[in-house]
Formats: C-alpha cells, structure tokens, sequence
C-alpha cells in the first residue's frame, strides 16, 4: 500500500512557512558582513570589520564572558535540584509528587514579567539586586522545569525493576542513584542541561529588573544596542548567537541519537 | 500518606522544593499582596479594571492581538505539522529541525532580524522602492503590524510541537486504506485527518494564547512604545511610574486569566499535549 503524501498545495505553503520562519534569521548573515556604516546589505564586497569591532570590544565581551558564568552557575543549580527531584517524584509517584511536578512546571506557565516584578522587590530585601548570585540564583530556579521535564522523560524510559533489583540485594540509595540510576539517565539530565544553559543565556525580562550595572548580561546589552543605535555590530552579535545556539542544539541532537540509535 | 520507604526518596525532592519555594513563589505571592495593600490597603486598585480607560484599552489591545497571534500560529503551525507527519522519517528530520533552531534562536535576535526587514530605511522597504512598487516607505513596525508579525513567528513552532505529536498518532495506513477506496486528498483531509487532529490543534491554541497574553520581549521592540500589551505596561508601571499598586493589580490579573484558561482547557484537553513536547 503506498503511503499517503502530503498535495502539491500543502507542499507548497509548508515551504512558504518554513521559509517565513527561517529567512528572517538567516538575513542577519549578510547583513553582519555589510561593509557599510550602517545596517544594510554588502554593496561593494563583504568585510568582517564589524565582527572585529565586537570582539576587539571590552564591553561586549566583559558582557559574554558574565553571561557565560551566570549560565553555568545556574546551570549547576537547576540540573541539582531538577535531576534529584524528578528522580523522587518518579520513584515515589503518588498524588502529591503529581503537585510537586506541577509546582515544578510553574516558571514556564506564569510569565516572567510577573516574576520579575515580585523578584525586584523580594531581592531588595536580601541585598540580591544587582549581584551576581542575584541573576545566578534566579535562572537557576527557572531553569528547574527543563531539567525536570528531560529527565522525567529520561526516567520513563528506565525499568524500576532495575532499581528494585539494587535496592534488594542491599545497596544503599545514595548508592542506588550513583550506579544505577544516574548512568542510565545521563543523556536526559545532559539534555536538561544544554536546555537550562540556553535558558540562563537569553534570559532578558528578569535581568532588566533585577540587575543594572553591575551584572550587565549580553541579552541586557543586545537590548540597548536594539533600542538606542542599530548598528551592524549588532547583527555581528546576533550572527555568534546564532552560531553558539544551533551548536549546543545540534550537540542535543548527536548525543539524542547516540542514545536512541 | 506518605509511606516510610519512601521517606529517602522524598529528600531528594527537598532542594528544588525548598529553592521553588523560597526563590520562585514566594517573590510571586509578594506580588499578589502588593496588589491588595499598596498605596492603601483594600480593593482600589482592581477597581481601576472598571473604571479606568487606559486600563481597559491596555486588555483589549492585549486580547486583540493574542488572539489574532493565536490564529495565524495555529494555521502556519498546522500548514507545517502536515507536512512533517506525512513526510517520509528522513525528510522529517530536517523539517523538524528548521522548526527547532528557531525554537531555541534568542528571542531578541529574532526581533532585531525584524527590525532589520521592516523598519523604514529597512530591506523590505528599499526593495519594494527600488523595484518601484512603491514611493513611499510603508510602516510596517513599530506599530501592531509589527508586533504581530514577529510573535507569530516566535509562536509557530510552539503551535507545531504538540500538533505534531497529536498528528503522528494519527495511523497512516487508515489514509492510505481511504485512498485506496478512491477519496480525494481533501476528502481524506476533512473527514480523517482534521478531526483526529483535533486535540493537538486545542492543545497547541492554548499554549500559544497564554504564551501571548505574558510576552514581552518581542511587543517591546517591535511595538516602539505605542502599541502596549500588559507585560510591557505591567513594567512601565513598577520602573518609570513607581506605581507597585497598579502594576501588581496588572500582573496578578495576567496570572489569573492564564491559570483560568488553563482550567477551563484542562478538561478538555491532556494538558500533557501542552507541555509534555517542550523538550523534545
């Protein structure tokens, strides 16, 4: 039996889709590599004079390398707590670890506007505003959900008999997780991870609210550059994105197939 | 009730309950007092929701443009997820890749790349001019337009994940037996596959709306100021008016409206199918 395929008419208006949902990120390409002062395409050739500005600038990079701390110290916090608590809630599975897991999926649910505005003047309080370990902490929570979800979705894949058999013949918990469970489930909790690390990365909307000087992330820069003067710098910066972003994506991918293949 | 066995495994839970708690609901149930206290204690501020204009304009403008948001990502998304069900497993891959790389692509790259195409000196704009189909640059950001331009795109491959779940679950062989009894692509749409794809299509339609309703990146920027949608005006009140009350009331009413949709939607939906495929 032949399988149904999609019409000449579907066919047509995916690519349209697609080709809306792509063009306009490729764009930025050229655009970075203008040789002209302002935002345009190459006119007389191309030039990476502009990606030169970028990395020859102490800001944008003071800005990378601060974003790059917060990410993997948040990171660290999201995939502990994530890892660790979707292992409970998976082995005990009852009614209220169903609420827990619902508790976890919060910061995706409720917009991070309203989190920001309850974390600004919460952090007042704690002398957090402005501080590395503020932005830190913060991504750090909103990353949970990530991490909780891969390795869940990790931990259905996994025999609980397995868990059982270790636990039976006298091994400890901590012992259980260390040689049993956490092995098993390594590519979810690295998935988490990636995950949780993009996240921490393009985080904005918290950093606008709760950092100002001292903690200026390259999202936070990138939205000054958008609202104050666009240069071709900044389709420089939005190009390295691009590029770092659909790595780790395409690392996600390999180590998915690895797995599954 | 919690058994002793399982008293270990519930300390494993402990951290992320105790940093939720401390660091992620706590701030927000501030918010939801603040609400009710500031300036002075009582309903004041939510009476604004009936009598102030520029609070009425600020949901309506919101709702209008999540709606319609809500629309076009769900029809671009279908129009997508068609396609990748019915494409064949290797061609699928890279479908499903050209929707997740922009899934991932920082959300402010994406609005610049706008900016880039549609502001006036922009690259739609000159081309348009040099081909001589206009004279005069058309106005195509920093205004409603704009703004929906750009959620959309935001909003597509979100609409795609869960109907493209709902749609792999559909049997193929069930369309390939209606063709072999000679129905036509539209007939085999309309009557089989439409339906069955129903609860992907609901499931999607809710997530993406109360994506929208809290957005604020994209409306920013693309919006120029003059367009507000709740998040953008939420900050403008708490940063520039100083106005806790007001911009509290605004933000728990947000919370509200998207844990209501999501109650009326959870009984006829699996909310699994909403956010069971962010990762995957």
């Amino acid at each position: 039996m032949m399988a149904h395929r999609p019409g000449l008419f579907a066919r047509g208006s995916a690519w349209v889709v697609a080709l809306y949902l792509l063009l306009p990120i490729s764009i930025i390409i050229p655009v970075s590599m203008t040789d002209q002062r302002f935002l345009s395409l190459p006119k007389e050739g191309l030039s990476l004079q502009h990606y030169a500005t970028v990395l020859g600038s102490p800001e944008w990079l003071a800005s990378i390398w601060q974003s790059f701390l917060i990410a993997v110290v948040a990171t660290g916090i999201a995939v502990a707590a994530g890892t660790l608590c979707a292992i409970g809630c998976w082995r005990v599975a009852s009614r209220s670890t169903n609420l827990v897991r619902a508790l976890m999926l919060l910061p995706i649910i409720i917009p991070s506007i309203v989190y920001a505005v309850g974390l600004y003047r919460y952090f007042a309080g704690l002398d957090l505003l402005d501080r590395f370990m503020g932005v830190a902490i913060a991504h750090g929570v909103t990353g949970i959900p990530y991490v909780v979800i891969t390795v869940s979705t990790a931990l259905a894949a996994f025999d609980p008999r397995l868990e059982q058999a270790a636990r039976g013949m006298g091994a400890s918990l901590s012992q259980t997780l260390r040689w049993v469970i956490l092995p098993r489930i390594a590519p979810g909790i690295l998935s988490g991870a990636i995950f949780a690390f993009i996240h921490s990365w393009d985080e904005l909307v918290i950093v606008l609210f709760i950092a100002s000087r001292d903690v200026f992330t390259l999202p936070r820069r990138i939205w000054d550059g958008i609202n104050e003067n666009l240069d071709p710098a900044m389709a420089a910066v939005a190009v390295l994105l691009v590029v770092f972003t659909t790595g780790l994506l395409l690392l996600d991918r390999a180590l998915r197939r690895r797995r599954d293949g | 009730m919690m058994r002793r066995q399982d008293l270990g495994w519930w300390l494993l839970i402990l951290p992320a309950f105790l940093l939720m708690t401390a660091f992620y609901v706590a701030p927000i149930a501030q918010v939801l007092a603040i609400s009710f206290t500031e300036p002075s204690p009582g309903l004041s501020n939510y009476e604004r929701l009936f009598t102030s204009e520029s609070v009425q304009r600020v949901i309506l403008t919101t709702l209008r443009i999540c709606i319609l948001t809500t629309a076009l990502s769900l029809l671009l998304g279908y129009v997508l997820s068609y396609r990748i069900a019915l494409a064949n497993p290797s061609a699928q891959r890279w479908w499903i890749l050209a929707v997740l790389v922009p899934l991932w692509i920082s959300v402010l790259v994406r609005a610049f790349a706008w900016v880039t195409l549609l502001r006036r000196q922009g690259l739609v704009n000159e081309t348009l001019m040099g081909a001589g189909l206009i004279t005069e640059p058309l106005q195509l950001v920093w205004n409603e337009f704009g703004i929906v331009v750009g959620m959309v795109h935001y909003m597509v491959p979100y609409a795609v994940l869960p109907m493209l779940a709902s749609m792999r679950e559909i049997d193929p062989r069930l369309l390939a037996a209606a063709r072999g009894l000679g129905a036509s692509r539209i007939t085999i749409f309309a009557k089989i596959f439409l339906p069955l794809s129903l609860p992907g299509l609901l499931a999607a339609g809710v997530l993406v709306f109360i994506f929208s309703l809290g957005f604020y990146i994209t409306p920013a920027l693309l919006g120029g100021g003059k367009t507000l949608m709740v998040a953008e005006w939420i900050g403008l009140q708490i940063l520039d008016l100083l106005r806790w009350g007001l911009g509290t009331m605004m933000a728990t009413v947000l919370v509200v409206a998207i844990l209501v949709t999501l109650a009326i939607f959870s009984r006829l939906v699996d909310m699994k199918r909403v956010f069971g495929g962010g990762g995957a």
